[in-house]
């Protein structure tokens, strides 16, 4: 089938619209009428998604969104399957909860980007806010499977409290990556901000560059692992291209954080 | 029928069922993967006295999860459970302990065996557990568990689980030769040609057995004993199978994962062996009352 395309109608105001009906689950089986249907929330008020888009197509597992929609939150959230596209940037909450499928944001995503997502691919071309693929406020535990994949920078405590899954970052991350992390994998090619892996109890930290750690972690040995070729190699499947050196060199190994469980390693390119 | 001037035995031969597994060793050069991979090989002949059948298959790799040298292993076993013991044993014992390796489940199958997920305890607690999902690891839709396990040299990475299907073992022909040097130049062209078919192995050192075996034997306690009709020395006490002119007698078994690559070795292998020293190609069956396989070396060849 043909993807549903979504074109904004009109230039959001600064209210946000929390539209979670953006999700292939719901697109599926639903003829173009029932899709301009589905509830929408702007600000307070319960709108149709027709109000604010031009659908056209209809029962299709994929969807592309043309234009930014930055005002626009909870897109694919909770997904299990198919596909979204969004040309253009992306607002908040975008592919959390998600199961299942793939996210692909050409512009920039906004903050809890994939959060507590379970499964499923996002890529995001250009840079993540806060949060991405971290816990909500109050949860015990943040993304718990699935990859997320942001080609620029992104922002503070991505990671934080990640139980499984992989985060990748081809750009900058600022302050508190992986803080909290109870397991899964970070790989950075860029700088990292202070306090990486700040309270992490276990999981893996992978940084290209130097890093500033906390006094917290203790340096084990230089040595490559073999892991690392793995997860190298896959990444090539997304498009990711690592050096050699980057795959089969030697990285730093620290353990820590040593003021929690203190099973966490953060694997520095040496 | 007749290939090379050698005549083929209207006979077939009988296999059965196995539970086989496939298991991708890898190391920093491909003399230490092999080094792993001929040590878990090691004392794997035959299920009578090694509780599995395992090999080095022939035909290498196209490409490792982790970009280095790699050899493929083929283990075959009665039950699921008992390629899990053997697997967790052979991996514990011959692939972990040799350096710089690395062991992944190379075969697709419904039916996964914990092995790594029993090998990780030899971490102490140390083991640090990565999953990596469909889309950078091409699984199809499912995910792999690789367990990190800190050991002198870095880390031993193992697979969780390991794909376990039915295969056929006991896949087999006879080189009756006129006397052994002649033989076994047939044999080893046999198998020279064999390992270049995927998905088998012939277990024996060096693919080739002298000591075929018989069911039964006259000691109650034994299951098994030598194969007399085609010993040359007793062709006179029993009832030999052995043409007049015959004075050695080699067997080339196969076990695969599926019937169709067994009865490719077998034709490749007959077709190669027949030459020159090669008096008659047969094979070795119990009348059909033991295995579901039979393959039919006129219908092969």
């Amino acid at each position: 089938m043909p993807p549903v395309t979504l074109c904004v109608k009109e230039v959001l105001t600064s209210v946000p619209l929390e539209a979670e009906s953006i999700s292939p689950d719901l697109f599926a089986d639903r003829s173009r009428e029932e899709i301009e249907a589905l509830p929408v929330a702007f600000g307070n008020e319960a709108r149709r998604l027709g109000d604010f888009f031009r659908v056209d197509g209809e029962r299709s597992e994929e969807i592309e969104v043309e234009g930014s929609i930055e005002r626009v939150k909870w897109v694919g959230s909770g997904m299990t399957r198919g596909r979204i596209v969004i040309h253009g940037d992306v607002g908040m909450h975008a592919g959390s909860y998600m199961r299942g499928g793939e996210i692909l944001v050409e512009g920039n995503a906004s903050d809890f980007l994939g959060v507590e997502m379970e499964g499923g691919l996002i890529r995001v071309k250009g840079n993540a806010g806060h949060r991405a693929g971290a816990a909500y406020r109050g949860s015990k535990y943040g993304m718990r499977g699935g990859i997320i994949l942001v080609e620029g920078n992104v922002g503070h405590e991505v990671g934080a409290y990640m139980r499984r899954g992989l985060i990748v970052i081809k750009g900058n991350a600022e302050d508190f990556l992986g803080a909290r992390m109870v397991a899964g994998t970070i790989c950075l090619f860029g700088r990292a901000g202070l306090r990486t892996g700040g309270g992490m109890q276990k999981g893996t930290i992978v940084c290209m560059h130097p890093v500033e750690l906390l006094p917290t972690f203790a340096y084990d040995c230089t040595y490559a692992p073999v892991f690392l070729r793995i997860l190298v190699k896959g990444l090539k499947r997304l498009g990711v291209q690592a050096t050699p050196e980057q795959a089969s060199g030697l990285y730093r190994r620290h353990h820590g954080d040593l003021a929690d469980v203190g099973k966490g390693e953060i694997l520095i390119a040496a | 029928m007749e290939i090379n001037g050698v005549p083929i035995d209207e006979t077939y031969a009988e296999a059965f069922t196995m539970h086989a597994s496939r298991v991708l060793i890898t190391a920093i050069s491909k003399r230490w993967a092999l080094e792993a991979a001929q040590s878990m090989a090691g004392f794997g002949t035959s299920v009578i006295g090694c509780g599995c059948e395992v090999g080095i298959e022939g035909v290498e790799p196209q490409e490792t999860p982790d970009d280095r040298p790699g050899v493929n292993v083929l283990l075959f076993a009665p039950s699921k459970k008992a390629v899990q013991e053997q697997l967790i044993n052979r991996i514990g014992q011959s692939v972990m302990t040799s350096p710089t390796s690395a062991c992944y489940n190379d075969l697709e199958a419904e039916d996964r065996l914990p092995v790594g997920g029993k090998l990780r305890f030899f971490g102490d607690g140390y083991q640090i557990s990565k999953r990596l999902d469909p889309p950078i690891i091409g699984n199809g839709s499912r995910p792999r568990r690789f367990w990190r396990i800190p050991v002198m040299d870095g880390e031993f990475i193992v697979e969780d689980r390991f794909g376990v299907q039915k295969g056929v073992a006991g896949g087999n022909f006879l080189l009756l030769g006129r006397e052994l040097p002649g033989a076994l130049q047939a044999a080893e062209r046999a198998i020279e040609a064999m390992r270049k078919v995927k998905g088998v192995i012939m277990p024996f050192p060096g693919g080739i057995v002298r000591s075929g075996s018989k069911v039964g034997s006259r000691y109650k306690f034994l299951t098994a004993s030598t194969n007399t009709a085609f010993c040359p020395s007793l062709r006179r006490q029993v009832q030999s199978e052995l043409p007049e002119g015959v004075g050695a007698v080699l067997e080339i078994v196969i076990d695969g994962l599926t019937p169709e690559a067994v009865g490719e070795a077998m034709r490749v292998g007959i077709r190669a062996a027949c030459g020159p020293g090669v008096v008659k190609i047969s094979a070795g069956n119990y009348g059909g009352k033991l295995g579901k396989h039979h393959f039919h070396l006129h219908q092969l060849l």
